[in-house]
């Protein structure tokens, strides 16, 4: 049994990931004693709004994480992860509106209200289960999981990569985005799923529960960290870079080639289930517009930002495009997409492996570099 | 179908889970047993007639000009290609007619092609780690743990092949011949019973062909190699056996001397070069 978790275990002996793991957990801590001690009219007082902004943040890095273990290490550009985040944020949506209960606007005990509008009589079969959170909270790794596994099956099974890949992620992603416009859907059409009310009993409108769901969000990020880290530091993360740098290569070693594009892209898209989960109760609405192919992409970008295999790059690549969304579209909405291509297109030409790349040369022995030199810029 | 038959079977409870452990059988001859192959592309006979066998342990170097079939040989041997007539054994076990390429990786059949691939972004150590024969599933690779009898064996064939010093530098800064070198390298790690090696000394300097040299003759014994190339002056420095191949068949075997005296070997091939 050692033997089977060792993977795991590994990362959590990585100087990197304990300097990670640390500087989060201070982050956290510092945000909650200035959220809790410091009296609301100080200077130094963190009001919710921002608690609940930085959880926000936070589901976008897990997300950026998920994307660079696909992209970063295992060389597969997916353009619509936007899709099984918004799919994990359903499920957890579909949840959320099973407790609002009788409280809703209609009254109705089982009913949401926008069925009730819709002059449904009965709930849908695939709505069954959700009003228990252990089979919602389930089916926000199995629902993105299953979807990547058959279409990781179909896909990688053809041997379909590259940026034809990626064009077929794209479609999917804007598929998904049609689909659940329609009001037939049963998902609630272009309004969503909104008016939430509880979480496992606690109120979703108290501080309380918001500085809860802030703190289960680095907790997310911080497992999720591992496992990816654990699985790059493994033998089948070698194997991964092996598939993104050589395919036909690592095949003729004797490596199933599409079994461990499968397996990755699978435990990402689960990944970015999770994000997508506790994006919701923070946001307070989940609609189709996240499944929109604007946004996988600026995902990608994210992570390009940041720095490709390095998992924190991502983070950080996150963190700050998010952080500076928030600014910019404050004082100047329309500038902003001009201002992420701008960003893009700087990073790109002058920090070709983004900020971690930036944050590597600085020290004075650099970790080991996996990202393939002549790639560096595709 | 047969699956199901193997249920009905009494004396054989559930075999297909069984492994499949059936060793490469060399009691009775060669290792490589190549008979009356034929194969064209198109109408043109890539290889024709082939008769070619190759005895356990033994190096031999194929030589012959460009166009007689040396590559399609070895596309047959490993699987990519199949022929049209003829057959292929691998041992006196083995028809390799009937197996496909990962399998025929398995059974113990080495192959570097001419053009170098190493993972570049991976350390060399790392290169000959992926390579090491071991059960290649996704949890076992997951959950491997390095075994300190394989670091052993690694840091073996890192001597070997002469690239102890750069073992934690990452394969892409390696010049060509060090490349080539871990190449063979990660096929030694997969402890194949032949090894096809295809052009190794291209773009090799002086020195580094004689160490390629000295490394391939050192093979022989253990594992039988077969190399193809080009460069006579190389050919002559590691070959005890020669086969010329011209237009898809032999043309001549025998030692270098031999073949180098031969008149008609002298008119197809090395009369170019005289």
């Amino acid at each position: 049994m050692a033997t089977s978790t060792t993977w795991l275990l590994r990362p959590l002996q990585e100087r990197s990931t304990q300097l990670f793991l640390g500087i989060l957990t201070a982050a956290l801590a510092v945000v909650t004693i200035l959220h809790l001690a410091m009296p609301e009219d100080s200077a130094l007082h963190v009001s919710a709004y921002t608690v609940t902004l930085l959880g926000k943040y936070l589901c976008y890095a897990l997300l950026a994480v998920a994307v660079d273990l696909v992209w970063g290490y295992l060389g597969i550009l997916s353009l619509g992860h936007g899709a099984f985040f918004a799919l994990g944020g359903y499920a957890m949506g579909m949840y959320l509106m099973r407790q609002i209960g009788d409280r809703g606007t209609y009254g109705d005990p089982v009913l949401p209200d926008f069925m009730v509008f819709l002059n449904w009589d009965s709930l849908p079969w695939y709505w069954h289960g959700f009003d228990m959170a252990w089979f919602a909270f389930a089916m926000v790794l199995l629902v993105p999981g299953a979807l990547a596994f058959v279409f990781g099956y179909l896909a990688f099974r053809s041997r379909v990569t590259g940026v034809y890949l990626s064009i077929i992620t794209q479609a999917l992603t804007f598929a998904l985005m049609l689909a659940f416009f329609r009001n037939e859907m049963g998902f609630g059409g272009n309004n969503g799923l909104t008016d939430f009310r509880d979480i496992l009993g606690f109120n979703l409108r108290t501080d309380a529960t918001r500085l809860g769901l802030f703190i289960a969000t680095g907790i997310a990020l911080a497992i999720g960290y591992v496992i990816c880290r654990g699985i790059v530091t493994s033998k089948l993360g070698r194997v991964s870079i092996a598939c993104r740098d050589a395919e036909a290569r690592t095949r003729f070693l004797g490596y199933r080639v599409e079994r461990v594009q499968l397996f990755v892209f699978v435990v990402s898209a689960m990944l970015a289930g999770v994000a997508g989960a506790l994006y919701v109760p923070q946001v307070g609405i989940i609609n189709p517009s996240e499944f929109s192919p604007l946004f996988s992409i600026e995902v990608v970008v994210w992570v390009a930002l940041g720095g490709r295999a390095t998992l924190y790059g991502a983070v950080i690549g996150a963190l700050l495009v998010n952080y500076a969304k928030t600014v910019f579209t404050g004082v100047m909405p329309d500038a902003w997409l001009f201002a992420l291509g701008g960003l893009f297109v700087l990073v790109t030409v002058f920090l070709p492996k983004g900020i971690a790349g930036l944050l590597q040369k600085r020290r004075k022995a650099p970790e080991k570099d996996r990202s393939n030199p002549q790639e560096a810029t595709a | 179908m047969s699956m199901l038959e193997q249920l009905t079977n009494r004396d054989q409870v559930f075999d297909f889970l069984a492994p499949v452990a059936s060793p490469v059988d060399v009691r009775h001859g060669p290792i490589l047993y190549m008979e009356d192959v034929n194969v064209s592309f198109d109408g043109f006979k890539a290889i024709n007639n082939l008769n070619l066998t190759i005895d356990d342990g033994e190096l031999r170097c194929i030589i012959g000009p460009n166009g007689a079939g040396k590559t399609t040989m070895m596309d047959i041997i490993t699987g990519k290609t199949r022929p049209d007539t003829g057959s292929v054994w691998f041992g006196s076990r083995h028809n390799l007619l009937t197996m496909n390429e990962p399998d025929i990786a398995t059974l113990g059949i080495g192959r570097k092609f001419q053009k170098p691939t190493v993972f570049e972004a991976l350390t060399v150590f790392e290169n000959l780690e992926l390579a090491m024969a071991a059960d290649k599933r996704i949890l076992p690779t997951l959950t491997a743990i390095m075994k300190p009898e394989n670091r052993e064996q690694i840091d073996e064939v890192l001597e070997m092949i002469g690239l102890t010093a750069l073992r934690d530098k990452p394969a892409g800064i390696l010049s060509h011949g060090q490349k080539q070198w871990l190449e063979i390298g990660m096929l030694l790690m997969q402890k194949p019973r032949l090894l096809l090696v295809d052009e190794p000394v291209a773009g090799m300097t002086e020195q580094e062909m004689e160490r390629t040299a000295e490394l391939l003759t050192s093979l022989a014994g253990k594992q039988s190699v077969v190399v193809v190339e080009h460069d006579m002056g190389f050919v002559r420095s590691i070959a005890r056996q020669v086969t010329v191949l011209h237009q898809g068949s032999v043309l001549a075997e025998g030692t270098m001397d031999q073949v180098s005296n031969d008149p008609e070997v002298i008119k197809v091939y090395l009369g170019e070069e005289a």
